[in-house]
């Protein structure tokens, strides 16, 4: 990796900085285009057809507010999506749309994005979509690290087929297809995340739309992959599966919202904290005399191992005691996007090798004439 | 006895194939020998026939590796049925070979690989003698122990025997030299520039390819020395070319040539492996290549790059295609150019992957859930890939649709001269990327499914300010693009889809006759890599005084306009396929014509003799 950046860049710094300069660039160029846009003006001509009360309708909300903060000109933004409800999505955004087969947004959104840096591209999906029928794409994606957005709504079941368990379900899970309790283990979507190397790993939840906003520009400003895991409530098929952490009661003992270089800290009036010991993390109560904030496992975006930690706060929060599941930026790193290190070795190749003209290229090695 | 006293003998055409370990370097040795004789001027044509393990036990038959070239004086179109000389480095080569020896042709053995150990691992009886069994059944056999005569000859470079050894391909090459009157420059120089970085290995491979020729001269082994004429070939600047790479050539072309980028996402497979490897090494000429994690991110990709203002391609063999069915479904709705080449291998399932077939063209027509009809062509020869691709694509951009290339692992692999085409042969592509102000103003919004003359829809590219608009598989409202479920605008929007592609027969070119007259009593219909093989068997039956005709399909999806007329005017049709009977189908289903198949499914190509007596027998029919 480290050879074939050298290659392409004077080094990895001139690397970072480039990519730096060039959305940079990019924003001051193009925010006078869509200065004026309004999220309304995100909406496309289409009739909004989720059931009454999905939490869909939110993050479409959220998502058209955030728009106009990306100063990319509407034109130059895509929305691709798979199968489920989730991917309906870009009916709904007057803005580009690509609505694939299911699984395959990412694979479809990789080639556009490859072959169009210049465009932002962002991917709805669903825990279906993203983790089942197109959980090798999505894992491929994340490793690569193109610049695209993937949003995946995950309300742990199938809900355009009308209610089948999906990867995210839990354990015992009463579905159509599971009317005795599922018994496959669900998958923990940011542990998958980091493990395929993800670049950038958040979460957020629908009945929070002021973080789902903040977190949704954190996603967007994020320079490579970012994937953003949004808990939504599916009415009809899964209605209070996030409780845990919707519920007025007990949503403060059981969410813990992270931020940035802040302690790690819980509880309706921040009453709880982590602290580690080693690896190993554990719930303080602040009110003790034992422990204070200072003895907090302080939240570091860019330590990879602390994010999979932190990732792992994944157990059942109808359980008392159980880890509060996080909330924000679990990570937040910098690392070389696979279309600029295409476009710059496709650079590199016209540089070395020159661009010869057809004539070159299809005689080949050998050649001989016959008068 | 001196070189004078040698006879010389002037052949018209001649097959040698070439066989050993596939750890001996024959597929090196095979493609040194054509690109020196097609310097020469000679047609030919060849076929490389290698195991698909990499390497299988050493020595053993599964192991065996070959490669045949036909050429001479006349014009060659098949690598030869059979072949007049088989160079066989160990006794494994000659079990698994001899059957493809002509009666009474010539061997030459490594006699240093029939030893007992080398008898035993070719599973041959303890006490047999192969080569003196040969000799007995009125083969010719020169033996040559070229181990001992390689390290003899290359024993004062300090080489190890190991590395020695690995120069006997060359020996052997340096005598087939001699033997066909060939000069040694073209294959030295080939040596110096590939172990440019190893002088000693390149000494040592020359020295051996020079010994070899001087073996030639010096040894009693051979009474006769063969000196084949030059083919008259239409003038021009040639070079020798596989498939695979004229397939990738096209599509390179394409990149430099006609105003689109190309955007390849593929995946390796067996035999189509080759393209995406050669095109990764032409970034410099415009074609973005990218190697996905399956063939459905293969596809998807490209079909991502083509939304985006690129023509994707994907390439892959029958399985991979498979996979790929339900996203060309995609591109047949979204109706974006999109080139996919099928390089059949024999299947089902696995199959045989390095072998050869024709069973993937039901699949390339119907293969798909629903109604979704695309553009399939098919090259006849290795060197026909480059125009058959260039043109898939031209019309994948022209018409906003996919593009089916089958080519197949005979012609991927077999190579023939290629006359290069000039920049003006190439054919410029119309096609514009759609603008705001062309359809509509702010007040009407855009049209995306709005189609021109020939159904074609506008290529909308993303970053096209005011064209802003949402495409998908769901079925689309006629012209606004908008999800429909109204059943009269289903039928209305599969018909236009189908008619669309239908139209296409309209700017193809019309279809010719390849040998024969218009009408009469036999007409025998081919498509795909049987070329060869079929106008050679059609040319001997025509001398033999049969008078046949031949035509050969190159766009199978839509057929050429004036096809069923053709067709029409002959008493009986005859379709050899390698398959069990699917294009006959095709011909009889769409033009109700008498056809009939002639159908082998082998792996391996049809040979001359066996076409030959079968449209002898069914011309002779009453």
């Amino acid at each position: 990796m480290e050879r074939l950046l050298h290659e392409l860049f004077t080094d990895t710094k001139d690397f970072y900085q480039t990519t730096r300069t060039m959305s940079a660039k990019q924003s001051t160029k193009t925010a006078p285009t869509n200065g004026n846009l309004k999220g309304k003006d995100f909406a496309s001509d289409q009739d909004v057809r989720w059931c009454p009360g999905c939490g869909d309708y939110t993050i479409l909300k959220q998502v058209q507010t955030l728009m106009p903060k990306l100063g990319v000109p509407r034109e130059n933004i895509v929305f691709v999506a798979g199968i489920g409800c989730s991917s309906r999505f870009p009916y709904y955004m007057n803005t580009y749309g690509l609505h694939g087969i299911h699984g395959r947004a990412t694979a479809i959104a990789t080639g556009l994005k490859a072959s169009r840096p210049d465009l932002s591209v962002w991917v709805t999906t669903g825990d279906g979509d993203c983790l089942s029928i197109g959980g090798n794409h999505f894992i491929h994606l994340l490793r690569r690290n193109l610049d695209i957005n993937i949003l995946m709504f995950n309300n742990e079941i199938y809900g355009l087929t009308k209610g089948q368990y999906s990867p995210t379900s839990h354990v015992g899970h009463v579905t159509k297809t599971s009317p005795m309790g599922s018994l496959d283990s669900p998958f923990n979507p940011l542990t998958l995340a980091l493990g395929a190397n993800g670049s950038f790993v958040a979460r957020a939840i629908d009945r929070d739309p002021k973080h789902l906003q903040e977190i949704l520009e954190r996603s967007a400003g994020h320079k490579g992959t970012s994937f953003l895991e949004i808990y939504q409530n599916c009415v009809v098929f899964n209605d209070g599966a996030f409780q845990p952490w919707t519920d007025k009661e007990r949503k403060s003992n059981n969410s813990i919202y992270i931020y940035d270089e802040k302690p790690l800290v819980f509880g309706k009036e921040d009453e709880y904290g982590i602290r580690l010991d080693g690896h190993k993390p554990e719930i303080v109560d602040l009110r003790s005399n034992e422990w204070s904030v200072n003895d907090l496992w302080v939240h570091d975006e860019k330590d990879r191992n602390k994010a999979f930690i932190l990732s792992r706060f994944f157990e059942d929060n109808w359980v008392e005691g159980a880890f509060p599941r996080p909330f924000g930026v679990l990570l937040a790193e910098e690392r070389a996007t696979y279309e600029d290190l295409l476009h710059r070795q496709i650079a590199a190749a016209k540089e070395r090798l020159g661009e010869p003209g057809l004539e070159d290229l299809l005689s080949g090695e050998e050649t001989w004439e016959v008068r | 006895m001196s070189v004078k006293e040698k006879q010389e003998k002037f052949k018209k055409e001649v097959t040698i194939r070439f066989s050993g370990d596939s750890g001996d370097g024959i597929q090196l040795t095979g493609s040194q020998f054509t690109s020196t004789i097609a310097i020469s001027g000679f047609d030919l044509s060849t076929f490389p026939d290698f195991p698909s393990e990499i390497r299988a036990p050493a020595g053993t038959v599964s192991g065996v590796s070959g490669f045949q070239i036909h050429f001479g004086s006349k014009a060659i179109h098949t690598p030869g049925d059979s072949c007049d000389v088989l160079v066989v480095m160990n006794a494994a080569a000659l079990k698994a070979n001899l059957k493809s020896l002509k009666t009474g042709g010539i061997i030459i053995a490594n006699s240093d690989g029939f030893h007992k150990r080398d008898l035993s691992l070719a599973q041959y009886p303890v006490d047999a003698t192969p080569l003196q069994d040969a000799k007995d059944s009125g083969y010719t056999v020169i033996e040559i122990d070229v181990t001992r005569l390689t390290r003899e000859s290359l024993k004062d470079t300090g080489l190890p025997n190991k590395d020695i050894d690995r120069s006997k391909n060359m020996f052997v090459l340096g005598v087939l030299y001699w033997l066909y009157s060939r000069p040694l420059e073209p294959t030295v120089s080939f040596i110096q520039k590939k172990f440019k970085k190893k002088p000693l290995i390149a000494e040592a491979n020359v020295r051996a390819l020079n010994d070899g020729y001087t073996f030639g001269i010096a040894t009693e082994l051979f009474s006769e020395r063969y000196n084949v004429e030059a083919a008259p070939i239409e003038p021009g600047t040639y070079r020798n070319i596989t498939g695979n790479d004229a397939t990738s050539l096209g599509i390179a072309a394409v990149a430099k040539n006609s105003g689109v980028p190309v955007f390849l996402g593929s995946y390796p497979i067996t035999p189509a492996s080759e393209i995406l490897q050669y095109l990764s090494g032409l970034k410099h000429y415009g074609v973005t290549t990218y190697q996905a994690e399956d063939e459905i991110a293969a596809i998807a990709s490209a079909i991502g790059a083509s939304y985006g203002g690129s023509l994707g391609v994907t390439t892959s063999s029958g399985p991979g295609i498979a996979l790929k069915s339900e996203a060309i479904t995609l591109a047949v709705m979204l109706e974006l150019p999109l080139v996919i080449v099928n390089v059949q291998r024999a299947g089902p399932s696995t199959g045989l992957p390095t072998k050869t077939e024709q069973s993937d063209l039901l699949q390339a027509l119907y293969g798909r859930a629903g109604e979704t009809p695309l553009v399939v062509v098919s090259p006849a020869s290795p060197a026909e890939c480059f125009s058959i691709t260039y043109e898939a694509c031209r019309i994948a951009v022209e018409h906003m649709i996919p593009v089916m290339v089958l080519t197949d692992g005979y012609i991927a692999n077999g190579s023939e001269p290629w006359k290069l085409p000039k920049k003006s042969e190439l054919k410029p592509f119309r096609f514009r990327f759609a603008k705001a102000d062309e359809q509509s103003d702010s007040q009407t919004p855009f049209l995306p499914y709005k189609r021109d003359d020939n159904l074609v829809r506008p290529w909308a590219i993303p970053g096209t300010k005011g064209l802003e608009h949402r495409i998908g598989g769901l079925e689309k409202q006629h012209e606004t693009g908008h999800i429909s479920y109204d059943p009269d605008n289903h039928q209305l929007m599969t018909e236009l889809r189908k008619e669309k592609r239908d139209n296409i027969a309209k700017v193809i070119p019309g279809q010719e006759m390849d040998e024969g007259s218009d009408s009469g009593k036999l007409l025998v219909v081919g498509w795909g890599s049987t070329y060869g093989a079929i106008k050679s068997a059609v040319t001997d039956v025509r001398e033999e005084g049969c008078d046949v005709s031949y035509l050969h399909i190159r766009h199978l999806s839509p057929f050429p306009a004036n096809l069923g007329d053709m067709l029409r005017r002959f008493e009986r049709i005859l379709v050899p396929e390698l398959n069990q009977g699917q294009l006959v189908k095709l011909l009889r289903d769409t033009y109700l014509v008498p056809a009939e198949g002639y159908n082998r499914i082998r792996g391996v190509p049809f040979t001359v003799a066996e076409l030959r007596e079968k449209i002898t027998e069914t011309y002779n029919r009453s």
